[in-house]
Formats: structure tokens, sequence, C-alpha cells
């Protein structure tokens, strides 16, 4: 019978009564009293040069508080990259500034060039419109390669071209790794895109600054996915504001999927102006500012070639790959293509050698930073789909062939310096064979046969390391953070708990999970622990939610934390029965002496604390409350296998998905329900990026997909009922709870098997095709069968 | 959006008068003025609602014509006509969502003639007549171009007659992110012939298919349009679909309407 409460139940979603009823706080939902609206002037040109901003006109317009530019800003710190990667000849980057507002160039279209506060909105937006810029235009660079050539226009004059790094990894190998192409049986060779995709959250960024006069001090509320990191880099890197001075609040988020993780110019803007003018200040992006302002993701473009030996066995593999900055270096951006990336090379599969080069380039378009994945799909979709590339040109199963090369023994070391703790990619995939019915698909392929449509099956496997990540290990990789989280237990005398963990929640779920895990460790109820997140003066520190990394981390800072509450309140216990600490045991929220029937409660342990009338004062204070940091020892490294069929029109091109399989393996899991929303979630962006989203620019870096007449969203009806298993469970070994996580998977594991089976079906039809580049919309999959 | 003032009146003749001040403009469902003023691409100083105007309301049905008053919402139309002409309430009931088509109304679609709107290609198939503040327009004369029409500054339309077929599809093959038509055939075939009107496709908005009515004027079956071809000269290419590919979809889109006639 499936556990009704604690870790492996799944109780409803406890948050979903505020946002489904229409009850939960957004950032916009805040107003503070007297507050200015600020309305950004934004480029409509991607690459010029200012010569003059006039505002003289504009500021004698109605309700206009104050105009400014970026000359307001000089001397001020520009937006920090967290980030520095190191390129294969030791050099650091090129890191070039990032103003709060526009100096002396525009850079992308959206780059904003003034900010006006005014009484109202629409005063706002009508000054804004009253503005005089002389920009002069300056040739776009917006093609990767083109970027890099000789005599391309600099997206910054200060550098010396356009490229950001060239990374070579693992750089001693390459050697070794071109011996090998020369000594293989076969080589396999793909180039692709990985195309551009716009995260579209439902909820558009906000943000609203306040200072207090009084204490000096700021408080920003914002739409982000880690108050605390914006806290540091906002205070110490733009503003010069100390921590104890800035306080940052995440309230209710309406999604984020990496876009929400960056320090944003608008959230500086605003806390910057509010001081200035001594009034709150807020900003409400529209949804097409959100498409030229928030972050992008994805954007590579790859070569990569498979080297195999006469017996199918992979022997190396290497990569060429062009990865998108855009105008600006994001917060994480430099990260993303590297060591997100490039670490995942190896997949699941024992390819004894591997080399990896990116280069990053700047263009003038919007940056490029972390999307749901980030990197790991990148890695994932190139390596996946030159397999099924490699066994159509050899003319083997592709199961087979992956099923031939994959690592079985733990823990294993790649050749990209991560090692694999646990894993078991025969049981996902044998899980998967069976969930998916492969039997049966030959039977489905003639019934879509007799009404037209070709059908084709995509499989392929996915590993990700997760759960992000080793402090010093990444500040070794140039990571300017440290990644651990934080969590405070506090229990109150009548013996509930409150959680303040640094793991923000913008639909993941953390109201419900985490009590999950305090409850099982405790044996109370779940009701009787409260989550709170996303306030910096609540929690103590945090360094927030993306990399699938809430529960494995935070979650892991919240047990350590809970560990020490029980000792203490063991303690206690021991006490109060006049036993030795050791004898006592606590199950069931009882404290029980062990083979004896003496036991008190969880609550009159609690109570003592709080009431230390009968208390061991001379050995321990009374209270309970702990706070704990976990760092963890390595990635986590969730897999799987999946498996999609699709049937496609061949007159119009027009493919559907039909059935949509996954076999996860993310390690012990606390809420199956939970987990199942976050894979289904996953696959859709996954399969929105396969068959319909695209960020396309024009080579004047003008954005023709700038809505959603022309950027298609995934919707219910594109994506089919999925069959989504997570019974493998080879747990980790390096977090107290044995967990993996599972935010990313979907998204990560599910492009390939798209392509995949799209190729598949239209194989099928006798066409000679072994690759489309994303999304496979229905012109490109048509131009392809008639091309 | 910049200040505006507006006007509800409950008759056609208070609203020929407000459209009559400086800068006025016609209000239908607001699906895509609200939007376009949104964004400040449009201007109006007045707006003047039709929706508020009864007899502008509702559809009628007799002697094979279905007259739709001009302020009709596309739900209600989707759901009026379903026994007497489903073709047009199956377009009408896949229009846009369900708030669009609770607010969108049939004027406001053929007033705006978008190149890729559903209700011009179903004007123009069934050879309606849409009648205006001071005339009768024939669909044939009434479109003339992507976002133009007939109708003069003020000139509302009131009511669009359609006569009934004997039977006809819409076939409408949607553009990925607007789910607009990239390209839509409506196919409608009356006693003295058969119509083919294509949407979607054309640089030059609403067009008819005259070799395919032709064809199926003298056999109404996909095969007859087999030999027939369209040119991708004067199609839209875009992010969507080159023009070659909106050329064969037209092709595609008509067969599937005749087959969904006859089948
Ligand atoms: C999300 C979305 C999806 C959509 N999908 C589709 C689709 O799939 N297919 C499709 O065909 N359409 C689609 N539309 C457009 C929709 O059908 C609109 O309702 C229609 O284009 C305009 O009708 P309206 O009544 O809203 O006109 P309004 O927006 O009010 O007005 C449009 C124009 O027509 C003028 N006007 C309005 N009524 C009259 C009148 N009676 N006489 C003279 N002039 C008038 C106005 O002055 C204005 O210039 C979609 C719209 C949206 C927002």
């Amino acid at each position: 019978m499936p556990k009704d409460h604690g870790i492996g139940a799944s109780p409803k979603r406890r948050e979903d009564l505020r946002f489904l009823t229409g009850s939960g706080r957004y950032t916009d939902d805040i107003n503070l009293r007297g507050q200015a609206y600020v309305h950004f002037l934004r480029s409509d040109m991607a690459h010029g040069k200012i010569n003059g901003i006039n505002t003289r006109m504009a500021e004698e317009m109605p309700g206009v508080i104050r105009i400014f530019t970026g000359a307001d800003f000089e001397g001020i710190g520009g937006l920090p990259c967290g980030w520095q990667v190191t390129d294969k000849h030791g050099q650091p980057m090129q890191e070039p500034g990032h103003p709060v507002l526009a100096q002396g160039k525009v850079r992308h279209v959206g780059d904003p060039i003034a900010a006006v506060v005014a009484e109202s909105r629409e005063q706002a937006r009508d000054a804004a419109e009253a503005i005089e810029v002389d920009i002069e235009e300056l040739p776009a660079v917006i093609d990767m390669k083109a970027a890099l050539e000789d005599g391309a226009a600099l997206v910054h004059d200060d550098l010396t071209s356009n490229l950001c790094y060239d990374w070579g990894f693992v750089e001693e190998n390459k050697a070794a790794v071109e011996e090998a192409f020369q000594k293989a049986a076969h080589v396999t060779t793909l180039e692709l895109v990985n195309n551009r995709l716009i995260a579209n959250p439902m909820e558009p960024r906000v943000a609203v600054g306040d200072y207090d006069r009084a204490d000096d001090e700021s408080t920003l509320y914002t739409t982000s996915q880690n108050p605390h990191v914006i806290r540091l880099l906002m205070g110490a890197f733009v503003l010069g504001i100390p921590e104890h001075k800035l306080r940052v609040v995440a309230p209710d988020v309406g999604g984020g999927f990496g876009t929400k993780i960056f320090h944003y110019a608008e959230e500086a803007f605003c806390t910057f102006a509010a001081k200035q003018i001594n009034r709150p200040v807020k900003w409400t992006a529209s949804r097409s500012e959100a498409f030229i302002s928030d972050a992008h993701g994805r954007d590579h473009v790859t070569k990569i070639q498979l080297a195999l030996d006469a017996d199918n066995n992979f022997t190396a593999l290497r990569t060429d790959t062009y990865a998108n900055m855009g105008a600006y270096l994001s917060t994480f951006a430099p990260s993303v293509p590297t060591w997100l990336h490039g670490t995942l090379m190896a997949g699941n599969y024992k390819t004894p050698l591997v080399y990896v080069n990116v280069k990053a380039v700047f263009t003038n378009t919007v940056p490029v930073d972390a999307y749901r994945g980030a990197g790991r799909p990148e890695a994932t979709f190139q390596l996946e789909r030159v397999i099924d590339k490699a066994a159509l040109e050899l003319g083997v199963d592709p199961i087979a062939l992956r099923r031939q090369n994959f690592i079985t023994e733990f823990p294993y070391a790649t050749p990209v310096a991560v090692e694999y703790d646990t894993g078991d990619y025969h049981a996902t995939m044998d899980k998967l064979e069976e969930i998916a019915d492969l039997k049966g698909f030959a039977a489905r392929r003639a019934e879509s046969e007799t009404r037209g449509r070709l059908r084709g099956l995509g499989i392929n496997c996915y590993i990700e390391a997760c759960g992000i990540a080793p402090s010093n290990l990444v500040g070794q990789l140039g990571a300017r953070a440290g990644l651990y989280e934080s969590a405070t237990v506090r229990v109150n005398a009548t013996g509930g708990l409150v959680v303040m963990t640094g793991s923000h929640s913008h639909g993941q779920g953390h109201e419900t999970s985490f009590p999950q895990v305090i409850a099982e460790m405790i044996g109370i109820d779940e009701s009787m622990v409260e989550i709170v997140h996303g306030d910096t003066s609540k929690v103590p520190m945090g360094m927030g939610t993306y990399g699938s990394r809430s529960l494995a981390v935070g979650g892991s800072a919240m047990v350590r934390a809970t560990e020490k509450i029980i000792k203490k309140a063991k303690k206690i216990a021991a006490h109060l029965m006049e036993a030795s600490e050791a004898d006592i045991e606590l199950k069931d929220g009882q404290f029980s002496v062990a083979g004896t029937d003496k036991s008190v409660a969880w609550g009159d342990v609690t109570l003592a604390a709080y009431v230390p009338h009968n208390y061991p004062l001379d050995e321990i204070e009374p209270g309970l409350e702990e706070t704990a940091f976990y760092d963890p020892a390595n990635f986590t490294y969730p897999s799987g296998a999946y498996a999609c069929e699709v049937e496609v029109d061949p007159a119009t091109g027009k493919v559907t998905i039909e059935r949509f399989s996954a076999a996860d393996d993310f390690g012990n899991i606390i809420n199956p329900m939970i987990v199942t929303g976050q894979v289904h979630g996953g696959i859709g962006q996954g399969i929105g990026q396969a068959l319909l989203e695209g960020a396309v620019y024009d080579e004047n870096g003008q954005l023709l997909s700038a809505s959603y007449m022309d950027y298609a969203m995934p919707r219910a009806s594109d994506v089919p009922f999925y069959t989504v298993d997570h019974s493998c469970q080879t747990p980790c070994t390096h977090n107290p709870l044995g967990v993996k996580g599972c935010g990313e998977a979907g998204a990560i594991g599910s492009p390939p098997a798209v392509v995949n089976a799209v190729v598949d079906a239209l194989r099928s039809a006798g066409k000679d095709i072994t690759h489309i580049d994303m999304p496979l919309s229905p012109a490109r999959v048509w131009a392809a069968m008639n091309g | 959006m910049y200040e505006f003032e507006f006007v509800k009146p409950t008759t056609l003749a208070d609203a020929i008068a407000a459209l009559g001040a400086e800068e006025a403009q016609a209000l239908g469902g607001g699906q895509t003025l609200i939007p376009t003023m949104k964004q400040r691409l449009a201007a109006p100083a007045v707006l003047v609602s039709l929706t508020g105007i009864e007899e502008m309301k509702g559809v009628s049905i007799g002697d094979g014509i279905i007259t739709i008053g001009g302020a009709t919402p596309h739900a209600v139309v989707a759901e009026a006509v379903a026994g007497a002409y489903p073709a047009l309430a199956a377009l009408a009931g896949n229009i846009g969502d369900p708030a669009v088509r609770n607010r969108g109304t049939i004027g406001g679609s053929l007033a705006n003639n978008d190149p890729s709107a559903c209700y011009p290609a179903a004007a123009l198939a069934s050879g309606a007549t849409v009648v205006t503040s001071n005339r009768e327009i024939a669909a044939d004369d009434y479109f003339q171009g992507m976002f133009t029409t007939a109708l003069e500054d003020g000139e509302i339309v009131t009511a669009v007659r359609f006569p009934v077929p004997e039977v006809a599809s819409y076939r409408k093959f949607e553009q990925p992110a607007s789910r607009f038509a990239l390209v839509g055939v409506f196919v409608a075939k009356y006693p003295e012939g058969v119509r083919v009107a294509v949407t979607g496709a054309s640089e030059e908005g609403v067009f008819r298919w005259t070799e395919a009515e032709a064809a199926l004027s003298v056999e109404f079956s996909p095969d007859a349009l087999e030999g027939l071809n369209v040119s991708p000269e004067g199609m839209i290419g875009d992010l969507h679909g080159t023009a070659e590919y909106r050329a064969h979809l037209v092709k595609v889109m008509t067969k599937r309407a005749v087959a969904a006639c006859i089948g």
C-alpha cells in the first residue's frame, strides 16, 4: 500500500491551494505607499553608437519624477558575471562591462537606454516617447561564425575580438583523441544547431525597489530563483550596499526555468532609483519586454564526431561548438557551454577519450544563459543524435549500440573530469522497453500507414549532473560563488517546526515535499512543518534553486539541521526520563528508552526546551533551533532512457507526438506525484524545443519571434499523455537522503527522442534523411522531405 | 495605450454619427484593435463600440440565406449555424481561444481583413454579401488585399449574408505560434458551381483559386485537382514557411476540403 505520509507518499501540494485560487502573492501584487513607476526606453537597434540623449522635453511631461540615463550610473558598478572560464591557453575569458543603462553604445534590441520614473506607468511610457535619442547605427553582428571573422564589427570596442573564450576540454587528451580517430574503424559526423529558446515563464519579471531613509536600508522585491545571490551580486558589485543594509525578497514566483536566476539591470535600477528619489520604484515587464530582456537559452552550433572500432565500441568523441553569449555576459553564462556541458559529453557511455572545444561568442543579441537543463540538454542532444546516426550508418539497432557501450561499473570516472557515483543504465533501458511497449511498435506503425501517416520511434538515454555543486570544485572551475545551501530549523514550544531554507520554490513544491522529510525523521504529521523561503531577512543564507539542486543540497542542509535538533531533543528527553542519552530512541514522535516502556512525546520535549523548569541547563541551552550548511561532496547523476513515437503527415510535414515514455533513475524519491509532475513539465518543454520553439533574429538583429504570434509555445494539445516511471532507483551515495534531482531531466532527455523519432519516420518512407534541425516545424520537415 | 474617449451607442444611427468625429474608430470585439492600441501602434481619439447595437447582433436563417449581424461574436455564430451551415460553424468555432471567440466579431474580422484570418475565406468562398451602413458589397469586390477592403472611412459592417451551399468545408493548417491560418482553404459547392477561397497564403490576402473552381465544378473530387499546381509567386514567405511550402499547402488543403465534403 502506498504510504500516506512521510517519504514516499504523494500528498497533494499544499501550495496549490493559493496558486489555483488566485491567492498567491507575487511581486506584482506588492504595491508600496508612494510608489512610482519606471518605464525603460529600450533600443530598437541591435548595435549603435549613442551620440546623444536629450531628455529635456520628456522631463516636462506630466507626472515625470526623474529620468535616468547611463550617465547617472557612472562610477557605479556594472552587472557582474558569476563565473570566469579559463581558455585553452590558460588565459581568462574576455569579460566586457555590463552597465545598468547603456553607456556609449547599444548592443542588442532591448538594451535599456534610459529609465523614466513617473507617477504612473502610462505617464512614464508617454515621457519615454518624448526622449530624443541620437544613435548612429553600426553593423550588427548576429551570426556566430561571422562574428569571429577578421574585420567583423566589435560588440565591445574594448575587447580584442568577439571571442569570449576558446575552451578546450580536456586539453591534455586532445592528441590521444586525434590518434583514436586515426585508428577508428568508423567515424560518424553530425552538424547540428541547438536552437535558441526564450523561457517565457507565465509571470513576467517584476522588481520593486524600496528605501528606508530612517534606517538607511534598501529592499528589493523581485521575481528571482535566488534572492540571496541577488543580494550578494547587487549589493557587493553594483550598488555598494552591505548585506546587512539590503534585503531581497522573492515571494511567490510564477515559474523561472533558469531565466530568473540571473541578476538583471532592472533590479539594480529599481533599488538604486528608490534611494535617489526616496520613493519606492516599481517595474513590471510587459510580455513584449520579456522577449527582449529576459536571458535566452541554448543557441549552440555544433559539429560532433564519434569514433568506433570494428566491434562498434565507442573509442573517442570530439565536438566543436560555437556558443552564443549574446551582447553581454549574463550571470552564469560562461559556465553553461563549458562546465555544465563538456563534463556531460561522456553521457552514459564508456567512451575512453573525449575532447570538447567550445568557442563562446559575443553577438548583438539578448544575453544567453541557463535555461532548464543548462548545457546538459545541449550535450545530450548532440551525443544521442550522433549515436543514432552511427547506428543508421552501421545498420545496427540503436538500443543495442547504446547498451553495448553503457557504463556498468560505479563509481565511474569519466574522461571529462566527473565521477558518476551510481547508476544502472541497463535497468532504465529495460524498464523503458517495457513501459513504451517497444514490441508493439511495428503493429502501431502498420496501423499509422493505413491512415497515410509515417510513424517513427526514437529512443535515447541521458545523464545529467545535478545537485550543483561542491564549492571547492566549482571554485577551481571558475565559479565566483560557493554552491552550498543552508537551512534553519526552528522548533516551537508546542512542537511545530518552521524550516527556513535557502532553496527557493517557484513551482517545485518544496512546501509539500520538504515537510515530508521532517515528518519522516521525527515521526510527526507534515502539517506540523512550515517552509519559509525567499526572504533574505528570514533565511540565513541561500544559493537558490537551479540545477535540480533543491532537495539534494537544500534538502540535505535541512536534514543536517534536523539531525542536530533531534540530537539535542534526545538529550532533553534523556533528562526528562532520567535515562542515558545513548538509550533514547525516536519513533512516531515518541522518545523512548530502549528496553523499557518509558517514553515522552515530541511535544513534551519541545515544551521543556522552552519552559526549562526541569532541564539540564548546566549542559545545554534552552530553545530548539539549529542551522546547518551543506556543501555536497559531488554532483548527483540522475539518468534515464526515453522513447518517443511520432506520426508525420507526409503531405504537410506536421509532426504529432503519439506516445512518450520516460524511465528515470532519480535515486530515492520523496514525493512521487511531484516527481511525475516535474518530469511532465520537463518533457513538455523538451517537446517545445524539438517541435515548436525557436528565437529567430534577422541579419540586422531584429528579433522576428518577438511575440506569441511568432514564438510557438507548446500547448496541452501538442503533447500526449506521458508514461512516466521512476521505479529504477540507485540512491545517490553521498547525500543523506540518497536523492538525485528530477527538475531538468525531462527537458534534457526529450529533444533527442523526438528528433530520432521523426528521422525514423521519414526513413520509413525511404527518405535518406539523417538529421533535421530543431524546431521540427511542419515547414522544415516538409522541406527536408522534398529537399 | 494612449488616452481615448469611449462611446457605446445603442443604435446604428448614433454609431454612424459618433464615427463622424475626428479620429474616431469602430470597436468590435477589440481582439485585434485593443492589442494594437496597447502596443501604441494605433491611437484613435474616440472608440465607438458596436456591441451595444441590438440590430447588429445575432443570426437569422431563412430562404437559403444566413444573415449574421456585424457585431456577432464567433462563439455565437459557431452555435447558431451548426445545423444550417456546419462548415461555417466549424470555422467560427476554431478561431483563437474561447476568450477570442466570445469577444471577436465577424464584422471586425472582415473589416480588418488580416491575410491569415479565417472569415474572409468563408465569405469569399460563399459569395457572401457584406452589408454596410450605406450599401451592399459582394465579397468578390470587398477584399482588396492585405488589411485592405472596399470599406470607406467610418463605414460599418452591419451584417453579412451567406448563401448556404450544398456542401462545404474549411481546412485550416495552423501557423504553429499564432494558430491563425498558415494556409486555410474554404471550398463551397453551389448549384451554379464550386468556389474555392484561400487565406493565409498570398501577399494579396484572401483569393479565389479559380483553376481549382473550374476543375471541381466539372468533377467534385480531390482527383480533379491532381494536375493543378499553385505558383509560389506572390505567396507569403516567413519564418513559418516559404512561398513554395504555402503554395504546396494550398493544394493539399483544397484536396482535403473536397475530400471532407464528399466523405
Ligand atoms: C489570440 C488570438 C487568436 C486569434 N486567432 C484567430 C484565428 O485563428 N483566425 C481568425 O480569423 N482570427 C483570429 N483572431 C482574430 C479575431 O478573430 C478577431 O476577433 C478579429 O480579427 C477582429 O474582430 P474584433 O471584433 O475583435 O475587431 P476589433 O479588434 O474590435 O476591430 C478590428 C478592426 O475592425 C474595425 N471594425 C470592428 N468592427 C467593425 C464593423 N462592424 N464594421 C467596420 N469596422 C469594424 C475596427 O475599427 C478595427 O479596425 C485571433 C485573435 C486573437 C487575439
